[in-house]
C-alpha cells in the first residue's frame, strides 16, 4: 500500500479540474444523484465506486454531458458545463460496452473524433497511428471491431477516446468485459498509461479491489450520495461507517458503548463481544454508541489464553485453506461469529487449530477502529 | 417427439412449398399448347412472351410503379420508425403504431375499396386526382409499402446500441453528423431490405391495383390475373417462371445481406 | 436518440403521420360514410350523405338499409360464416403442418437454421398470385394431379379438385404456412431444452414431456400463428376466386362482386365495414399479445 505515495493527489491549493456542486438527477420516482459535491484534482486517477444503482455511472455520464441535470453544476477546468452538449465538452469517454462503430475499421473508429474536429488529413493519420502504437494496436488498424478479441477492443475504445487529447478521460467499468487474467494486466496498464500521458482519469467500477489497486482517490457512492471520499488506505483502514467497512472487504464489527478513553485508546463495552474491547479512539467520548471494526487479517489466534487486551475464548468453526492464507470462522461465547485470516506461519504458531477446537482470539488495540455510524 | 417425425414433416413442408412452383416451371418448357400434355422441351412460350406487347407494357408500368412506391415507402418508413422511437407518451405512440400498422392487417379488398372511394371523393371535392391510373396505384402502394418498411427498419433501429450514438456525440459529432456517420450507415441493410420488400409487394399486388386503377393502366398482375381467370396458359407459365426466379433471387439476396450485417454488428 | 432540431423532428413525425391520416384513416371514414348511402345510377353511384338543409347546417341523409339487407339476406350471412369457418379450419390445418416443421427447424444445427428458415420464408415473398395460380393448374380436371392419377389407373374419372372448398383450404394453408412456422419457431428457438431433460429426469416419457412442457411453453407462438393465418384468410379474395367453387361463399369475393359486378358501392362499403370489425377483433388480440411479449422481455 506504500504505492500510494507514487500516485498523484489533488494538489493542495491548485484548483480542481472537475468541480461538482449540488448535482441532482431524478429518473421518474428514483433519485440517481442526490446533491453530489465533489472535487477531482488535475492528474488524478479517480475512482467512482459503488454497487449497481448507486449513481456512479449516472455521475460519469453527467460529466460527459450524456445526462441532463435537474439541478447543480459541473465545472471542467474552470468552464461551467451547464448547457454544453456532449459533443462540445473537452472530455471523452470509454464506454463499458466499448461502443465501437461496427461498420468502421479500427483506424476509422479512432479517426472519428478527429474528423469531427475537421483536422487536416495528415494530422489525423499521424495521431491515429501514434495512439494505436501507444496502445500496441498499430498493426490492427484495418480490422473491423468484430475481428478483434475483447482485450483488443478495449484498447481501440481507449485509443478512440485518447486520440482527442481530452482534459479528462472518463472510463465506465473499463475492465468489466475482460476475463480475470487479462483484467489484472489491463489494470496495471491503465495506471501506467495515465502516468505517461498525464491527464485526469475518472473511472467507474463496482469492484473495490480494482478501485484500491488503481485509484489515487476513491469516492464510494450509495443511493446517489457520496458516502466517503479519500485515498484507498483511508477507506480501508478508517471507514466512516459500517457500510464502508463492509464494502471494502470483510470486517468484524462489534456494537458497543465507549466506557472511557486513555491515551488515545478507548475502552468499549460491547455486549456482542461479551467483553471490554480496546480500540483506537477517533475523537469519541465516553457514553457514545460506536462500532468497533477489526479486519480479519488483524485477528490473531492462540491455543493458550494470551495476556493481551481484546483476548477472548472462541470455538473454531469452518476452516479453509485458500492458497496464500487460511480463512477461519470462529464463534465467541456470546454466539457472535468472528472471521480471521491467518498466514500459514500464523496458522502454525496458533498450534494448527482444527474445527471444534477451543481457542483464543485477540488483536492489537491499534488495529481496531471505532466507527460512529 | 422423436426426431424422425419432425424431420420428415420438414421435408414434406419444403416439398409442399416448392413442388407446385417447380411443376409450373417445368411445364413452362412444354412444347404443347395443352398445358398438361407433355410433348417435348421447348422455349417457344418464352419467345411468344417476349413478343407480347401487352405484357411488355404491363411489366414496364409495374416496374415503374414498384420502384417509385418502394422508394417513397422507405423514406416514409424510415421517418416513421424514428418518430416512433421519439414519442414518449405511451398513448400517442400506441395510436401512431396502430395507424401505421393498419395496412398490414386490413384485408386487401378493404384497402382497395377504401382508397378508391377516397380518390373518387377527393376528385369530386377538389378535382384531384383528375383520373385514376399509375398515380393512384402508386399512392396506394406507398401506403402499404410504408407499413412493411416500418416493420423492417424499426426492428433494426431497436437493435442498434444507443451507446453508439452517445459515443459519436462524445467524440464531437453533432446530432445530424451522428445520424449521417453512425445511424444511417448501420440502417442501410434494413433500408435496402425494406426497399426490396416494398418493391416486390408492389409488383405482386392485384387486388388493390384493380380497385384504384383506371382505364388504360393495367399492371402486370392485373394482366396475369385476367388471363388466369380464363384458364391455364403456357405463356403465363413462362412469365410466372421468370417472375418467381427473379423475385426469389432479389429477396434471397436481401435476406442474406441483412442476416450478414446483423451478424457483423453483433458484438 | 439523437436530439435534432425542432423543425427536423416535426418533419420526421409530421410527414408520415399526415400520409397515414390521409391514406389510411380518411379512406376508412369515407367507406363508413358511403356505407350509409344508397345506390343510384350516375357518378358517383351513390346518394350524397349530406343534403342541403333549411338553415346553414346540412341535413344528414343516412340510411341503414345496406346493413339491414346484409343481416337479412342469407347470402351475406353465409358469406361471413363461410369466411370465418374456412379461415379457422385452414388455420388449424396450417398449425398441424407448421408445428413439426418449426420444431425440426429449432433442433437442427445452428449453422443450418438460417438457410432453412430463408427457404420457408422465400415463397411468401414470391408472387402470391402465381403461387395460387400454380395450384389451380395442378388441381385442374386435366391438371397434373388428375393426369397422373388417370395414367396410373388409380382413378377412372378426373377427381373434382378445383373449384371446391378443399382447394380453398389448400390454397390458404399453402400461402400462409410461413406465418405459422415463424412465430412457433421463434418460441421454440428460445426454449430451454434442458427443461425436457429435467422432465425426463423427473420420470416423464418423451411424449408426456412434450405435452406437459414443450407444448404449453410454445402456446404464445401457436396463438400468434393461428391469428396471423386467420386474419388474412378472413378477407381473402384471390384464393377463393381462383380455387373456390360457386358454393364456396366468402366475404372477399362477395364484396368484389357487389362492387365490380353490381356496381353497388354502398353495399360493398357496408360489407367492408363489417369485414373490418371482423378483422379488428383478432387483430386487437395480436396487438395485446405482442404488447405483453414486449413487456415481458
Amino acid at each position: 500500500m506504500d504505492a500510494d505515495q507514487d500516485r498523484p493527489l489533488t494538489g493542495g491549493d491548485a484548483p480542481p479540474i472537475i468541480r461538482i456542486r449540488g448535482v441532482t438527477r431524478r429518473f421518474g420516482g428514483t433519485t440517481a444523484l442526490d446533491g453530489v459535491d465533489l472535487d477531482i484534482g488535475r492528474g488524478e486517477f479517480f475512482c467512482l465506486l459503488g454497487a449497481s444503482g448507486s449513481g456512479k455511472t449516472t455521475l460519469l455520464r453527467a460529466i460527459a454531458g450524456l445526462e441532463t441535470l435537474d439541478s447543480g453544476t459541473i465545472t471542467v477546468d474552470g468552464d461551467d458545463m451547464t448547457g454544453w452538449p456532449a459533443y462540445r465538452r473537452p472530455v471523452n469517454m470509454m464506454f463499458q460496452s466499448y461502443a465501437l462503430f461496427p461498420h468502421l475499421s479500427v483506424e476509422k473508429n479512432v479517426a472519428f473524433g478527429l474528423q469531427e474536429e475537421r483536422r487536416p488529413r495528415g494530422e489525423i493519420r499521424e495521431r491515429v497511428q501514434e495512439t494505436l502504437d501507444l496502445l500496441e494496436m498499430g498493426a490492427l488498424g484495418a480490422r473491423k471491431p468484430h475481428q478483434l478479441s475483447g482485450g483488443q477492443r478495449q484498447r481501440v475504445a481507449l485509443a478512440r477516446a485518447l486520440v482527442k487529447r481530452p482534459k479528462i478521460l472518463l472510463l465506465d467499468e473499463p475492465l468489466a468485459a475482460l476475463d480475470k487474467k487479462l483484467r489484472e494486466r489491463a489494470q496495471a496498464e491503465l495506471v501506467s498509461l495515465r502516468e505517461r500521458i498525464g491527464i485526469t482519469f475518472v473511472v467507474v467500477t463496482h469492484d473495490q479491489e480494482e478501485a484500491i489497486g488503481m485509484a489515487s482517490r476513491i469516492a464510494l457512492m450509495r443511493d446517489g450520495k457520496l458516502v466517503q471520499v479519500g485515498q484507498p488506505r483511508d477507506l480501508y483502514d478508517a471507514p466512516s461507517s459500517r457500510y464502508v467497512a463492509d464494502f471494502f472487504g470483510a470486517a468484524n464489527l462489534f456494537a458497543g458503548t465507549v466506557a472511557g478513553v486513555t491515551g488515545g485508546i478507548a475502552t468499549v463495552d460491547s455486549g456482542e463481544a461479551g467483553a471490554d474491547l480496546r480500540a483506537l479512539c477517533d475523537g469519541q467520548s465516553a457514553g457514545a454508541a460506536v462500532t468497533v471494526m477489526v479486519r480479519p487479517e488483524h485477528i490473531r489466534l492462540a491455543r493458550a489464553r494470551p495476556a493481551h487486551a481484546n483476548a477472548m475464548t472462541a470455538r473454531v468453526g469452518a476452516l479453509s485453506f485458500l492458497g496464500s492464507f487460511y480463512a477461519c470462522e470462529l464463534t465467541l461465547p456470546t454466539g457472535k461469529s468472528v472471521r480471521a485470516r491467518l498466514s500459514p506461519l500464523e496458522f502454525e504458531a496458533a498450534g494448527r487449530p482444527a474445527q471444534g477446537d477451543e481457542s483464543h482470539v485477540w488483536w492489537e488495540p491499534a488495529a481496531a477502529r471505532m466507527l460512529s455510524q | 417427439m422423436t426426431r424422425l417425425f419432425p424431420l420428415s414433416m420438414l421435408a414434406f413442408g419444403y416439398a409442399f412449398l416448392y413442388l407446385p412452383i417447380a411443376v409450373l416451371m417445368i411445364y413452362s418448357f412444354n412444347d404443347n399448347r395443352l398445358v398438361t400434355v407433355w410433348s417435348g422441351f421447348s422455349t417457344r412460350w418464352y419467345g411468344e412472351l417476349f413478343r407480347n406487347a401487352q405484357i411488355g407494357d404491363a411489366l414496364w408500368l409495374s416496374l415503374r410503379v414498384a420502384a417509385v412506391s418502394a422508394t417513397a415507402s422507405v423514406l416514409l418508413g424510415t421517418m416513421a420508425a424514428f418518430a416512433m422511437q421519439r414519442i414518449r407518451r405511451a398513448a400517442g405512440r400506441g395510436a401512431f403504431e396502430a395507424l401505421a400498422m393498419a395496412p398490414l392487417i386490413l384485408p386487401e379488398v378493404l384497402t382497395g375499396l377504401s382508397l378508391l372511394m377516397l380518390f373518387v371523393m377527393l376528385s369530386e371535392a377538389i378535382g384531384w386526382p383528375a383520373s385514376r391510373g399509375a398515380t393512384t396505384i402508386t399512392l396506394a402502394h406507398i401506403t402499404f409499402g410504408t407499413a412493411y418498411a416500418i416493420v423492417v427498419i424499426r426492428a433494426r433501429l431497436s437493435q442498434l446500441d444507443p451507446r453508439l450514438e452517445e459515443a459519436a456525440a462524445d467524440l464531437g459529432a453533432t446530432p445530424w453528423r451522428t445520424f449521417v456517420r453512425v445511424t444511417l450507415p448501420l440502417l442501410v441493410p434494413a433500408i435496402v431490405a425494406a426497399w426490396l420488400l416494398a418493391f416486390t409487394l408492389s409488383l405482386d399486388d392485384v387486388v388493390i391495383a384493380s380497385f384504384v386503377t383506371g382505364p388504360g393502366a393495367s399492371t402486370l398482375p392485373i394482366v396475369i390475373y385476367s388471363s388466369v381467370r380464363l384458364g391455364v396458359s403456357p405463356q403465363i407459365n413462362a412469365l410466372a417462371t421468370l417472375l418467381v426466379v427473379g423475385v426469389a433471387m432479389l429477396i434471397a439476396t436481401a435476406m442474406l445481406t441483412l442476416w450478414r450485417a446483423e451478424r457483423r454488428s453483433a458484438p | 436518440m439523437n436530439g435534432g432540431t425542432g423543425a427536423a423532428r416535426k418533419i420526421v413525425l409530421g410527414f408520415p403521420l399526415g400520409w397515414m391520416l390521409l391514406f389510411t384513416l380518411l379512406p376508412a371514414l369515407v367507406v363508413l360514410a358511403i356505407s350509409f348511402t344508397e345506390k343510384r345510377l350516375g357518378a358517383p353511384p351513390f346518394t350524397p350523405l349530406l343534403v342541403p338543409g333549411e338553415g346553414l347546417l346540412p341535413d344528414l341523409n343516412a340510411s341503414g338499409d345496406n346493413y339491414a339487407l346484409i343481416f337479412s339476406d342469407s347470402l351475406y350471412i353465409q358469406a361471413f360464416a363461410g369466411s370465418i369457418r374456412i379461415a379457422a379450419v385452414s388455420a388449424l390445418i396450417t398449425l398441424l403442418i407448421a408445428y413439426p416443421m418449426a420444431y425440426a427447424l429449432a433442433r437442427v444445427r445452428t449453422g443450418l437454421r438460417t438457410p432453412l428458415l430463408v427457404l420457408v420464408v422465400l415463397p411468401f415473398w414470391t408472387s402470391f398470385l402465381i403461387r395460387v395460380y400454380a395450384w389451380s393448374s395442378l388441381l385442374n380436371s386435366n391438371g397434373v394431379i388428375n393426369t397422373l392419377l388417370l395414367d396410373t389407373g388409380l382413378i377412372a374419372e378426373p377427381l373434382p379438385l378445383l373449384n371446391t372448398e378443399f382447394a380453398v383450404h389448400l390454397g390458404i394453408v399453402y400461402s400462409y404456412l410461413p406465418f405459422m412456422v415463424l412465430p412457433i419457431y421463434a418460441v421454440l428457438e428460445r426454449l430451454d431444452w434442458t427443461l425436457l431433460d429435467a422432465a425426463s429426469d423427473l420420470g416423464a416419457k418423451p411424449a408426456r414431456a412434450f405435452f406437459r412442457v414443450t407444448l404449453p411453453l410454445s402456446m404464445p407462438g401457436i396463438v400468434a400463428g393461428l391469428l396471423l393465418v386467420f386474419i388474412p384468410a378472413l378477407g381473402e379474395f384471390i384464393i377463393p376466386d381462383l380455387l373456390g367453387g360457386s358454393d364456396t361463399l366468402m366475404v372477399g369475393p362477395v364484396l368484389w362482386n357487389e362492387f365490380f359486378g353490381n356496381n353497388d358501392w354502398p353495399l360493398a362499403a357496408a360489407l367492408a365495414m363489417l369485414l373490418l370489425v371482423a378483422v379488428l377483433v383478432p387483430a386487437a388480440l395480436v396487438y395485446r399479445l405482442a404488447r405483453r411479449a414486449e413487456v415481458a422481455t
